[in-house]
């Protein structure tokens, strides 16, 4: 287990608040706080990853290509995307909108 | 060796921590507890300690700075009174909940306004739901003694909890006692090496610190944190009589002067006590049966322990040096109170309020405090406990 259970008991926690498993961030849903969702149009996307850097919750996701990182057609992760916008305010070219939630 | 030599409050704190030699110190001065961190920046620029001085602008950095340090693996001391306690006020929740260790010396005094730098005990009081442990000394080798013992009672594997070191300002603080120093190497092998536990500099074990925590396990935390106040207790106890076995002075939950056989008791803290002790000999060799209990721990407070040794008491004095404003009676009369009735003695008790801003307290005062206590055992509890001493009416 990488995470306590949402069942776990007080005894069970680790002194201090402390997370003591490193890296279990990725397994608490904190997209379901968001009002907009962000839409990169990829055609005037120039790949300059501002997104990518910018992103506070690291919910934007390249291919993983360390030689040619790319965000072209990733888009985002939206279990740990919060909507804060700030891949649209950096982003050079303007082509990341910010949509309604529930929106197509 | 050890050796006997005058030395102020102030400067014998300094030289606790001169033995006990700390990872980080990282404070900002404010009257009466400057001259600490004065002298112990002097043994930082002469080479005397390996301390890591952080200079910050004010005490909300101080105290945000000593919780890092110690949430990465350091052994950290600090200093400050009054209104420098009153801005540490967020950062003090949060280091004891991180039980991050850390051990701050409060010279007491009271709070503004109207502005005072004289002794109360406004700003300890007013910090004691932070989940610190608060020791009190009722002089200056007290002082030097708690500081020495708050380093291992805080850094208990089963406590982890930051010890504030308590003792009164100017009274304690700028007045010149002989005090026994102990021998550097005694003391530090008395509180022996610093055990960091889940620093976040151990980058072979990275951990998150201080995360967001709702409703979902929140709650849990701060139940685990109730669970160390035993232990706390414990450890005060088990530091404070291998201190005694160590250095000759032994102490304990709270010191009882006279108080076993005593049909009259005052209870106080801080430097008051030691003018209660010149009392309770007046009254005793006048034929009054009269005992001080001294606090020396008020967090964790020892209600069980109090209760138990006031048993049988025909009347007791609460002293406080701090009011609490729009209550029905003060702090320390509150808890003792509440303890005796959990106990199930109901002996009959006064709370005199004494001593704010540095107002004097003498024997005499406390002398005739004694006088009434067999009139109020007599007639019973007073509706209204309050009585105020020494201010003018």
């Amino acid at each position: 287990m990488s995470h306590y259970a949402p069942d776990a008991k007080y005894q069970e926690m680790a002194p201090g608040g402390i997370i003591p498993q490193a890296g279990n961030a990725v397994e608490y849903n904190t997209g379901t706080w968001r009002l907009q969702k962000p839409y990169r149009r990829d055609e005037d996307c120039i790949d300059c990853l501002f997104c990518w850097v910018y992103c506070p919750d690291v919910a934007c996701w390249t291919n993983g290509d360390p030689e040619k990182p790319s965000v072209k057609g990733m888009q985002f992760d939206m279990e740990h995307c919060k909507g804060c916008g700030i891949c649209a305010q950096v982003c050079p070219k303007k082509c990341i909108d910010m949509l309604p939630e529930g929106a197509e | 060796m050890p050796e006997t030599k005058p030395m102020e409050g102030n400067h014998a704190v300094a030289e606790a921590m001169r033995q006990i030699n700390p990872d980080v110190m990282a404070a900002y001065p404010i009257t009466p507890s400057t001259e600490i961190v004065q002298t112990f920046s002097s043994f930082v620029a002469n080479g005397l300690v390996d301390t890591n001085f952080v200079v910050v602008e004010s005490e909300h950095s101080a105290m945000s700075a000593c919780t890092a340090a110690a949430v990465a693996g350091g052994r950290v001391m600090n200093a400050t009174s009054s209104q420098g306690l009153a801005l540490m006020w967020e950062i003090l929740y949060i280091t004891a909940s991180l039980r991050a260790p850390v051990i701050l010396t409060v010279v007491n005094r009271a709070l503004s306004g109207n502005i005072n730098i004289h002794c109360d005990h406004s700003d300890s009081y007013g910090a004691r739901d932070t989940g610190w442990l608060q020791i009190f000394g009722e002089n200056v080798q007290e002082g030097y003694d708690n500081l020495i013992q708050a380093v291992r009672i805080g850094e208990a594997l089963d406590v982890r909890l930051p010890v504030m070191n308590c003792l009164d300002g100017f009274l304690v603080s700028h007045s010149y006692e002989l005090l026994q120093v102990e021998d550097d190497q005694a003391v530090k092998d008395f509180v022996g090496p610093y055990q960091a536990v889940n620093p976040l500099l151990d980058l072979s074990n990275p951990i998150s610190v201080g995360p967001l925590d709702l409703w979902d396990y929140y709650f849990e935390h701060k139940r685990s944190q109730l669970d160390a106040y035993g232990p706390a207790k414990e450890a005060i106890i088990e530091v404070g009589k291998e201190f005694g076995k160590t250095f000759g002075r032994e102490y304990g939950l709270f010191e009882e002067f006279m108080l076993e056989d005593a049909e009259y008791a005052v209870i106080a803290l801080g430097s008051a006590a030691g003018t209660a002790k010149d009392a309770v000999e007046a009254l005793r060799a006048d034929g009054m049966k009269a005992g001080l209990l001294k606090l020396r721990a008020y967090r964790p407070f020892p209600a069980v322990e109090i209760a138990a040794a006031l048993k049988g008491k025909k009347a007791v004095a609460i002293f406080d040096r701090a009011a609490s404003y729009g209550a029905d009676s003060f702090p320390l009369f509150s808890e003792v109170t509440s303890g005796l009735y959990t106990a199930g003695q109901l002996i009959p008790a006064v709370n005199i309020l004494y001593g704010l801003g540095g107002r004097e307290i003498i024997p005499d005062q406390i002398i005739s405090v004694f006088r009434t206590l067999p009139s109020v055992a007599a007639t019973g509890q007073p509706v209204d406990p309050v009585q105020y001493v020494g201010v003018r009416e």
